[in-house]
């Protein structure tokens, strides 16, 4: 009859430890935020491309193609570390990568783009960062994951690593292939 | 005399890129401070600025940030208020795409009943502590009665 009087205390304090344990876990990255789009349809866009103002750089084209896209900019110093894994996974020649150039200036992306190689399909040039509003970018860089269907599937926020890509990435876009559909 | 002359060219290309501010300003319902010229709209686009996190900084809203994608945020309320949506209608939107970390008040639904429910169960705990501790004192006998007494 007594007893619950001892164990309880005990009970709420174990309960509060495993509350800590997660709280203060210093390997939490407080930055990161799940991102509500996933699940839904990616949002359409159509920009003029980086490289050639003429071109329309648009993901309606992929319609029925799984594809990658990427959000990055030349003032982002993680997307210059990320840009090699970047040419490595075109190199693979799995999916499309499309990019999206956020609040950036024409030239700079320009000369990012030829002196370090393009691994991109075509990017958007989304100046005003509108674009970027509506995919709920916060930070650069962002990669995302779109299914067939137009979805997205995957939202991947830091710099893109072949661990991530590997792990994260590959298994899913044989999924999404598997899928059929 | 050449500097005249370039003062003068300068002055009057700031004098007309000021003038092409203000045309396209205006064509967008702000004057010229970058205020919506409908008070009204002011006051709710003041409100709502308030109610949003910057997802940024995280622990400013977008009306406080000086970040860029504040600054985009903000001219997003601005012209959704121009185009006529309503305050609900905003917040759909940024939660649609940031998820409810967004908004500083979030709404009360299966995943966040715990965080506005916990102060209340709290308080009912305690309540019931309280109750049940005082109870089994007030039963006690007085010490300092007793002692007392026999004196």
């Amino acid at each position: 009859m007594w007893k619950w009087k001892f164990v309880l205390p005990i009970v709420a304090f174990l309960a509060l430890i495993v509350l800590f344990a997660f709280g203060l876990n210093p390997k939490r990255d407080l930055h990161y935020l799940p991102s509500p789009l996933i699940g839904k349809p990616a949002p359409q866009f159509a920009l003029s491309d980086v490289l050639d103002p003429n071109r329309i750089v648009s993901n309606g084209a992929l319609k029925g193609h799984v594809y990658v896209f990427n959000v990055w900019a030349t003032w982002c110093g993680a997307c210059r570390e990320e840009h090699e894994t970047l040419l490595a996974i075109s190199r693979q020649n799995v999916v499309p990568i499309l990019g999206l150039d956020w609040n950036d200036q024409r030239d700079r992306a320009q000369q990012w783009l030829q002196q370090l190689g393009n691994p991109y399909q075509g990017v958007g040039f989304d100046d005003k960062g509108r674009v970027a509003i509506n995919w709920g970018v916060y930070g650069a860089p962002e990669t995302y994951l779109i299914d067939r269907q137009g979805r997205i599937l995957y939202k991947h926020i830091a710099p893109m690593t072949m661990n991530v890509w590997n792990k994260q990435f590959l298994p899913r876009i044989a999924a999404a292939r598997r899928g059929g559909a | 005399m050449s500097r005249g002359v370039g003062a003068e060219l300068a002055r009057r290309a700031a004098a007309v890129i000021a003038g092409v501010f203000l045309i396209v300003a205006s064509s967008q319902g702000l004057d010229d401070h970058g205020q919506l010229e409908n008070p009204a709209l002011q006051a709710r686009y003041e409100h709502i600025t308030q109610q949003l996190r910057c997802l940024v900084c995280q622990n400013e809203t977008i009306a406080d940030s000086d970040a860029e994608l504040a600054a985009e945020l903000r001219d997003e309320v601005r012209q959704m208020l121009i185009a006529g949506k309503s305050d609900a209608a905003i917040y759909r939107f940024m939660r649609a795409r940031y998820g409810e970390f967004v908004l500083y008040d979030p709404p009360l639904d299966a995943r966040t009943i715990f965080i506005w429910g916990a102060p209340f169960a709290l308080l009912l705990i305690g309540g019931i502590v309280i109750y049940r501790v005082l109870r089994v004192r007030s039963r006690m006998p007085l010490d300092d009665e007793q002692e007392a007494g026999p004196k």
